[in-house]
């Protein structure tokens, strides 16, 4: 780590992410010099062939932008295709909405906690290679994991790519006793993630806190997933459709993925910190006694600390998937008519990683004429690599193979699903 | 492969949304297991070790999009003893095979701000374009119970059990009612590969054909009878080109 010698480290694949892209970080005479995560995942276009086709499409075509967080997209697009069509859905339609996307909460936490996330405070490279040491940790979380993909499969019909969504409300609304058959899985995987709480609490994290503008939604009395404003701790307070009024993206040469911000303002974080921080209050009892307990405040700003924050959403989404069973009825029609008419619709929904913004223009026959989607791995992009730098900066003298190992686990800190904002990170640092 | 080591296997990701090789880590209950039976030599989305090939068995999920990952395609061939495509992208383009049917330099100019940085192929193919394929296993997305089947079969040297009849015959034994036949409800269950278990008619929905053609199916037959139901043409058009758009669209012409 002499100064003034010139020096690259490289690790050709950054794994455990979902999809593909790279990361360079430059070091010339002890400064960082730049920095950038770059993204190239091979383009799949779907803005451009959504283009022609039918309002009733959008929840099938945009769930295959990504397998990890389909029913964030189903749920995106559908709100966004009734707003733009005059239809509200309300009561049980929209409680079950919001029990699928409990499913998906649990399946992707789960995930990113154990297998993606954990193996990189306990030095392990998979969680596999965890298993070994720490069986029952890992089994447990399979079998949280397994929940949230049961209960997809029951209110959605399969765990990737549902298809049961409709732009209405559904196909076929669930049974009140196919429902119930899943409560005592649920209250185990509450038990669980109580658990993971206390495990991930424990882990050592690294000193770095940042003073982010975090985004999230909101909506009276509930902890936001489904529905709601958009808002954040500087005073951002928007209605969805004012969207793209506050919010600008930006294309980077070196990331096949666009870059959000603010405008006048600049990057931004959304997902677990942001949700937490400004909704903590609205979480149920039990989560909130949860995080009180292992001493996590909405103030925290250590983005390491969001792995606890996101076992503190698992034992929300298993808590309120229990509330929303337990309030069940079987609706008198699984959906409700949507007729078209030219117009345009937005929608926006928290996806395990952060908000999903989505804009469509239809004409009076309900053809697409234009679409717009910001998944959240884009909204996150800068602040990944301001956190790259601040981390990197910090940290000038750990060693090339450590330096490499904190950045990633500093890019996993976001859960990036790199499928989603386009897909492969290489990780090549640069000392000279 | 010798008696005395575990076979390898390596899972790769092309242009895809990542979920059929989810589907090797959705098998909760027997994840732990097959890692005590095989070597996971390469699984990014799982682990950061990686070993050298050649793998005994290569999952390639994703179709080729870009120049870089036509010759990325020949070099997992190369290090692979067997190479099995997993899902509709890799075995039929995906549904991102849509843009053959345009103009990419317009697609381009819809999504990016400035196209010059973006290099893609004008074309989405799947993985059989390029190199020999052992075997392709349909689904947008898979059945993780077929994948665990695909691979016990090639780690045992055997063909897998994976019936190429239709959507029809997954109904009828599982004594789902026909949506087609008691409703109206337009289906591409005559024509669609069987293997997702009949969901959709179970969900009261018409299939959409995520698993692409069964073998020989009569899809001219079926276009009439969608026409029948009050589809229009456009509408037919539209529902064979979704995420296995050009597998239906070679059984089209009868």
């Amino acid at each position: 780590m002499t100064e003034g010698r010139t020096k690259t480290i490289k690790t050709d694949a950054l794994a455990r992410v979902e999809g593909e892209g790279a990361m360079i970080v430059r070091i010339a005479g002890g400064v960082v010099e730049e920095v950038k995560l770059n993204i190239y995942e091979p383009p799949r276009f779907f803005e451009a062939f959504l283009r022609g086709r039918d309002f009733t499409e959008v929840p099938d075509i945009t769930a295959r932008i990504c397998g990890i967080c389909p029913v964030a997209y189903q749920m995106s697009s559908v709100t966004a295709m009734e707003m733009a069509c005059g239809v509200e859905v309300g009561g049980q339609l929209q409680a079950l909405r919001r029990l699928l996307y409990c499913g998906e909460w649990i399946e992707s936490h789960a995930l990113h906690v154990f297998m993606l996330h954990a193996p990189d405070f306990l030095g392990y490279q998979s969680a596999i290679e965890l298993a070994r040491d720490h069986p029952d940790v890992v089994t447990s979380a399979l079998e949280l994991k397994k929940t949230g993909n049961e209960l997809m499969t029951v209110v959605g019909g399969r765990e990737v790519h549902p298809i049961n969504v409709k732009v209405g409300g559904w196909y076929r609304a669930p049974r009140k006793r196919e429902l119930a058959a899943l409560v005592p899985a649920l209250e185990r995987a509450r038990e669980i993630a109580l658990q993971a709480v206390k495990i991930t609490a424990g882990f050592d994290f690294p000193d770095y806190q940042q003073d982010y503008e975090l985004v999230a939604l909101d909506h009276p009395g509930e902890y936001p997933i489904d529905r709601g404003r958009i808002v954040s701790n500087r005073g951002l307070d928007i209605a969805v459709p004012e969207y793209d009024e506050h919010f600008v993206e930006e294309h980077v040469e070196w990331s096949n993925a666009l870059h959000s911000q603010v405008i006048a303002r600049g990057s931004y974080l959304c997902g677990p910190l942001a949700r937490f921080a400004l909704a903590a209050d609205r979480l149920s009892p039990v989560a909130r006694d949860a995080a009180k307990e292992v001493g996590l405040d909405p103030s925290e700003r250590n983005p390491f600390k969001s792995i606890v924050v996101r076992s503190v959403e698992l034992v929300y989404a298993a808590d309120e998937a229990l509330r929303l069973i337990a309030d069940y009825e079987e609706p008198d029609a699984p959906s409700v008519a949507v007729e078209p008419r030219a117009g345009v619709g937005h929608g926006c929904t928290e996806a395990p990683r952060g908000i999903l913004y989505h804009r469509y223009e239809i004409d009076a026959d309900g053809t697409i004429l234009d679409a717009k989607i910001v998944p959240p791995t884009s909204q996150n992009q800068r602040t990944i690599e301001e956190d790259l730098r601040g981390v990197v900066e910090r940290s000038l003298d750990v060693p090339d193979d450590a330096l490499a190992i904190l950045c990633e686990q500093t890019i996993r800190n976001y859960d990036p699903c790199i499928s989603c904002a386009t897909h492969f990170l290489t990780l090549d640092i640069q000392r000279s | 492969m010798s008696a005395d080591r575990k076979p390898t296997l390596a899972v790769w990701k092309f242009a895809s949304c990542d979920g059929c090789q989810l589907s090797l880590l959705d098998c909760e209950d027997e994840l732990l297991s097959l890692a005590g039976e095989v070597e996971i030599a390469y699984f990014l989305e799982a682990t950061r070790a990686t070993a050298e090939g050649p793998y005994d068995l290569s999952l390639v999920e994703g179709s080729v999009t870009t120049h870089h990952d036509m010759e990325r395609i020949r070099e997992v061939r190369r290090a692979s003893r067997a190479l099995v495509t997993i899902g509709a992208c890799a075995t039929a383009g995906g549904v991102q095979a849509l843009k053959n049917f345009a103009d990419v330099d317009e697609y381009v100019s819809v999504v990016y701000a400035t196209p010059d940085y973006i290099s893609t192929l004008d074309s989405s193919t799947p993985i059989s374009a390029h190199v020999p394929v052992d075997y392709e296993l349909n689904g947008c997305p898979i059945n993780k119970r077929q994948l665990l089947e695909v691979i016990t079969a090639f780690l045992h040297g055997r063909r897998p059990n994976i019936p190429s009849t239709s959507v029809c015959m997954e109904c009828k034994r599982r004594g789902t009612v026909c949506v087609m036949v008691a409703h109206g409800t337009p289906c591409l269950g005559p024509v669609t590969h069987a293997g997702c278990g009949a969901l959709c008619p179970s969900y009261d929905r018409g299939c959409y054909g995520c698993f692409g053609p069964m073998e020989s199916p009569n899809t001219p037959a079926l276009t009439q009878q969608l026409q029948s139901l009050g589809m229009g043409e456009k509408a037919v058009d539209r529902v064979f080109r979704t995420f296995n758009v050009r597998a239906f669209e070679e059984t089209r012409s009868g």
